[in-house]
């Protein structure tokens, strides 16, 4: 369950960056990685509390974000979208491999902090404290998403651009800082996901984002992409039925990582719009 | 003479130069640059093939990775000795029809080829049902599929231990020799009525079917000739290297193509064949900047491993948003060009 909301928190910030821009950011997931690695220094480095540190690792993380936008995808706003989509596996190249020469490929142990380890008991089943606090976690950020996006200004222009992208910067709304706030909250999300992710395996190295980021891009296309509430559900569908497949069939468990693909293919088959998604004319 | 046989004949002569060339390289070159050679070779047939369903058909997918991987397997069962199959799968052991035949190296290289094009084929139909970044997604995760199904079918890949003592039959002519098939046939289908209508349903798919053109047909049988020579680079590849394992045919592998063939020009056979020479030839060059760096004999910076991927990286995103349409755009090197060219700095012919 909790995997699920991880990797919904993630697909959250793919599914707002498509919505507006309709492209698939491959670096989301190194944006993630990058996060962790600031969480990591923050506290290892710096001996600041885990919390602080997280927060300020969000708040970095939406830097990054913000600054990959504006250095590689907005000169190619007006490119064809396969322009833009082969900048983004660059960049998402580049942070990978810029994470191996400056943190070194071996793995780093994460900190996992005192109030996440006990082991609560509920009748016979044994939960992770970090488990139930990370689906608390999500919970509320997400009130936050839905404050953001349904009861803001800078929301309600995110939604416009979505619906037009050519009409709406004409109403006197400024495209690229609603934009650039767009990748400045995906990436603190991903940022939130990746350090609850670095808790639940507490392990980090440089290529740690490149399951999680795609898996999550899986379940923002199984919700319905474009849609936040959509990416949730879709990470939740996603990350519950891998359990199930590890639990029932532990012979198989090697295979789980193909199993999001094989749900992707399915959906975009037979649904592509996903769960949640509008039934678009073409 | 019309300029049509000129070409042919121009066309011919510097198949047999390069043909010259190799012969002289077999002969005095050293080991370490006839690998490299053979990898410039290796890198073109893949680029070419993949450029035909990235470029040319406009259908933008990442999965030769999964492609290559599934003929260097396929190839190198076929070709490992029973007694070496024996010795490598310690876990658990070869399956039976596998474990027992050992075919030459040329069937096997086919077969290799066959077994990616019938994937590449089956492939097709979820495939090309989606379009754009999800095409995108998908075949990346066909790629990430087949990794994972060699890295845990024991009995048939050895798993992540991967196949070791793979007869080094890959040489000059092997590899060379694959490339020439690969770059007659491309061209020659390019340049063919499929070709015209593989273009068109890069330009516009909406108006390519409604001029009577089946776009799902024609997308399948590019992926499929792909995916062909693909597999069959891939059998080569194994035979080169001779220890394969499903680390090898990650993602990565996949990107190194996309780099060829975006700085070469998407769409373009010339520009493909160019920056797969320059990439084989820059990142060994590269290894410079791995290696401890020594300024002036005063200072010296200690070698970074992974910095040549950061730099290809770095040239990738400069080519995509300062020079988008790569080296050679769309076009191609006709002999007609260069006659122009000649002519226009006053060299008569």
């Amino acid at each position: 369950m909790s995997l699920g909301t991880l990797y919904g928190l993630i697909a959250i910030g793919y599914t707002m960056v498509y919505g507006i821009l309709r492209l698939i950011n491959f670096a989301h997931a190194d944006v993630m990685m990058m996060s962790t690695y600031f969480a990591f220094f923050g506290i290892s480095m710096f001996a600041l509390p885990w919390w602080v540190a997280a927060i300020i690792a969000m708040i970095l993380t939406a830097l990054l974000g913000i600054m990959i936008d504006q250095g590689a995808y907005r000169p190619l706003r007006r490119a064809p979208r396969i322009s833009a989509l082969i900048t983004a596996i660059g960049v998402s190249f580049l942070l990978e491999n810029l994470g191996l020469v400056i943190f070194g490929s071996r793995p780093r142990a994460f900190f996992r902090p005192e109030i996440f380890r006990p082991v609560w008991q509920f009748g016979e089943i044994h939960v992770l404290s970090l488990s139930v606090y990370t689906i608390c976690i999500t919970a509320v950020l997400l009130v936050f998403v839905y404050i953001i996006i349904y009861r803001t200004r800078i929301g309600m222009a995110m939604r416009a651009i979505s619906r037009d992208m050519q009409t709406v910067p004409l109403m006197g709304v400024d495209l690229n800082r609603v934009i650039a706030f767009t990748f400045g909250m995906g990436s603190a999300l991903a940022a939130a996901g990746g350090i609850l992710w670095a808790m639940k395996y507490p392990q980090i190295e440089p290529l740690m984002g490149i399951f999680p980021g795609l898996k999550a891009f899986v379940a923002a296309v199984l919700g319905g992409i474009g849609n936040v509430f959509g990416a949730v559900i879709g990470g939740f569908i996603l990350g519950v039925t891998e359990i199930l497949l590890v639990a029932f069939f532990p012979e198989f468990s090697g295979y789980r990582d193909a199993l999001a693909f094989l749900l992707l293919i399915l959906v975009l088959l037979f649904r592509p719009t996903g769960i949640m998604g509008e039934v678009l004319p073409e | 003479m019309t300029p049509k046989t000129r070409d042919r004949w121009l066309t011919y002569l510097s198949v047999l130069v390069l043909l010259g060339i190799l012969v002289l390289a077999q002969e005095y070159a050293d080991e370490y640059q006839v690998r490299i050679l053979n990898m410039v070779a290796i890198y073109i047939t893949l680029a070419v093939s993949y450029n035909l369903i990235n470029g040319v058909t406009g259908q933008f997918s990442l999965e030769p990775n999964a492609f290559v991987a599934l003929g260097a397997y396929t190839a190198s069962l076929l070709t490992l000795t029973p007694l070496e199959k024996g010795m490598s799968f310690i876990i658990d052991p070869c399956i039976w029809p596998l474990s027992v035949i050992s075919i030459p190296f040329l069937p096997a290289v086919i077969i290799g080829g066959l077994v990616a094009a019938f994937f590449g084929f089956l492939m097709g139909f979820p495939v090309f049902r989606v379009r754009g970044d999800y095409l995108a997604i998908v075949t990346l995760g066909f790629g990430e599929v087949i990794r994972v199904v060699a890295n845990n079918l024991q009995s048939v890949t050895n798993g992540p231990l991967g196949l070791k003592g793979i007869a080094l039959y890959t040489n000059l002519w092997w590899s060379w020799g694959l490339a020439l098939v690969t770059l007659f046939v491309i061209n020659r289908l390019v340049k063919s009525s499929y070709g015209r209508a593989l273009k068109a349903i890069r330009e516009n798919e909406l108006a390519a079917e409604s001029m009577g053109i089946n776009a799902f047909r024609h997308k399948l049988l590019a992926f499929t000739m792909s995916a062909f020579f693909e597999g069959m680079a891939g059998a080569l590849l194994a035979h080169l290297i001779t220890t394969i394992s499903p680390m090898l045919f990650t993602f990565f592998m996949t990107f190194n193509l996309l780099i060829i063939i975006t700085i070469g020009g998407l769409g373009s056979i010339t520009g493909s064949v160019l920056a797969a020479i320059a990439f084989a030839w820059g990142s060994e060059l590269l290894r410079a900047v791995e290696e401890p760096i020594n300024i002036l004999g005063l200072y010296t910076i200690p070698g970074i491993p992974g910095m040549r991927m950061v730099i290809f990286s770095i040239i990738l995103i400069v080519v995509m948003i300062f020079a988008r349409k790569g080296f050679m755009g769309r076009r191609e090197f006709t002999w007609q060009w260069l006659f122009d060219r000649m002519h226009r700095k006053g060299i008569g012919l």
